[in-house]
């Protein structure tokens, strides 16, 4: 129903599209994403349920980024997939959704997508000095050197670990 | 960044405010959560929570993981309820799949689900009264919790990891027995949320420790991505139950309590509130559960019982599939949402038609409500925030996945 609205209100932005069980999905460029974020709040979105990836290492635009929407009025759910590069920034939501702030940071830490704008893209579930992106599909399911024992200084009991 | 400002190395007065460290291991954050105080006299100015303590990467364990596999890792999320993500999850996956559970097992995933909900609820309202200073109530309803859990091992053999649903059903049948016990536990039940009421709802002390913090607006709180109790108290009756029915919920009669200011006596009252529509909910289930299978009747999903598995040869074969090659999954993506005792539990799959998800999702209903901590405590104090962190009902487990 709303994406038939998107069509008739924001021509050539929904690039592909497709209904599975019910839920409806779109795909759309970067450029045109705000502006549709802009038409989605207006029309009774307000509530950004979910902000996730899903790495695709094969594809030359890597990253799909998928956002979630809820209607609370008409109970409506839309799916908003953007596909970006690897390296490649994301325009920021945290400015219309305050709930975006840990969700990019999360998929910033977990896909190492940066979010352009975001007032404080650091790491949300890792630590800081975290070597690689955990849910990257070449990052190894057993972590790795996942306590960064190689070529790393503690930044306490004077640089030096054990 | 963070490292900086460990409160062990700056915890001096520094000009005018000093660093407090709240967790990792503290009795308040009810989990390994932790949180950096910046306090001007007793008034908190700045609040840093960091997480990832319980960080066990049941995302990326999933990938590796067959679609049945997955669920044990389900009971971790939210252990306080561990049964709600089972059967969130196994939704899930039958969205995907594109099938309906018989009746039977739809009606024991719905008193599964309130019984969890019940727990988890006392857990919350309980273990907030103690830190705030109430413990007496906290003992009252602590004795009611137990019992679930009695219940849950009766049903499933577990009290916290229970594992419970299959997809396309359940693990089994509900014992002799279990009805019976479920009966004799609900008035017992009542009773002490009566108990509980007295001792807090008109007690002056709570009042004062309660009302007025952590007040969020409306518009706010969906802004922040609130679902669950703490969007109901702020005056938003968004309840997946009523709104998106799923397991038959639309054919069961219950309110959705609804509060006004969003502050931590709301909280409270919504949760004691659904507390009493939870049992009403059981009441209905036990009055209506008809007898029948609890699993689907398709051998490609379900797996034979194992005296067929020993006399005949198909289903030797199904069981062979099933465990070697898993199930044949559609290619395709699905968000399947329900209603967890914290809010909207969310699990968002893409298959590419794999034995395993390409990608599992988890949307944890407490992220969202954590992250608006530092904004409800500013300008409060400490005692204040941890009111507010136990009546958001943070449990590390969903939060950190």
């Amino acid at each position: 129903m709303i994406i038939e609205h998107i069509d008739a209100e924001l021509p050539g932005t929904v690039t592909d599209r497709h209904a599975f069980r019910g839920d409806q999905t779109i795909v759309v460029a970067k450029a045109s994403f705000l502006p549709l974020v802009d038409f989605l709040y207006r029309e009774g979105f307000q509530l950004l349920v979910d902000i996730t990836a899903v790495d695709w290492p094969e594809r030359e635009q890597r990253f799909d980024v998928v956002y979630h929407w809820l209607n609370l009025a008409s109970q409506e759910r839309l799916r908003v997939k953007v596909a970006v590069a690897d390296g490649e920034a994301m325009p920021s939501l945290t400015s219309h959704f305050k709930t975006a702030d840990w969700f990019e940071r999360e998929v910033f830490d977990l896909f190492g997508i940066p979010f352009e704008g975001h007032p404080n893209l650091t790491r949300l579930l890792t630590w800081q000095d975290f070597p690689g992106h955990a849910l990257r599909k070449d990052f190894p399911l057993d972590g790795g050197d996942a306590f960064c024992m190689e070529g790393c200084t503690a930044p306490y009991n004077n640089g030096e670990r054990g | 960044m963070i490292l900086d400002s460990i409160a062990l190395s700056r915890q001096q007065v520094d000009g005018d405010t000093m660093i407090v460290n709240l967790g990792p291991s503290h009795p308040t954050t009810h989990g390994t959560l932790r949180i950096i105080m910046e306090l001007s006299g007793e008034t908190i100015v700045k609040s840093t929570p960091e997480m990832g303590y319980l960080h066990r990467g049941v995302e990326k364990l999933g990938e590796s993981l067959s679609y049945q596999q997955f669920i044990p890792l389900t009971d971790r999320l939210n252990y306080c309820s561990s049964i709600m993500n089972n059967v969130g999850y196994t939704h899930a996956v039958e969205k995907l799949l594109g099938i309906e559970i018989p009746k039977r097992a739809q009606q024991i995933r719905v008193l599964m689900s309130e019984l969890a909900r019940l727990g988890d609820h006392i857990v919350c309202v309980g273990v907030n009264a103690v830190d705030i200073g109430a413990f007496t109530a906290f003992l009252y309803i602590w004795k009611q919790r137990e019992t679930i859990y009695d219940l849950f091992e009766m049903a499933t053999g577990q009290r916290l990891h229970t594992s419970f649903t299959r997809i396309g059903g359940l693990f089994r049948d509900v014992p002799e027995g279990f009805v019976p016990a479920t009966e004799r536990f609900l008035p017992e039940c009542e009773a002490a949320i009566d108990e509980l009421e007295k001792l807090l709802t008109h007690n002056p002390i709570w009042h004062d420790r309660t009302k007025g913090i952590g007040v969020i607006s409306a518009e706010d709180a969906v802004n922040w991505g609130y679902t669950g109790p703490c969007l109901r108290a702020a005056g938003v009756p968004q309840d997946l139950r009523k709104a998106q029915p799923y397991l038959g919920y639309e054919t069961y009669d219950f309110d959705i309590p609804v509060g006004t200011t969003g502050d931590v006596f709301d909280r409270y009252l919504v949760r004691v509130e659904e507390m009493r529509q939870s049992i009403r909910i059981i009441r209905q289930v036990l009055a209506r559960l008809e007898p029948g299978p609890v699993n689907v009747d398709d051998p490609k999903i379900t797996l034979p019982t194992k005296d067929k598995v020993y006399t005949r040869m198909e289903s030797l074969i199904h069981h062979f599939k099933l465990i070697m090659h898993g199930m044949e999954m559609p290619v395709g993506e699905v968000y399947s949402a329900t209603e967890a005792a914290n809010g909207e539990l969310g699990f968002y799959l893409v298959s590419d038609g794999g034995k395993n998800p390409y990608r599992i999702r988890v949307r944890p209903p407490c992220l969202p409500i954590f992250s608006s901590f530092h904004e409800q405590v500013k300008g409060f104090m400490i005692a204040d925030a941890v009111a507010v962190l136990g009546a958001m009902n943070v449990i590390a487990g969903e939060l950190d996945r």
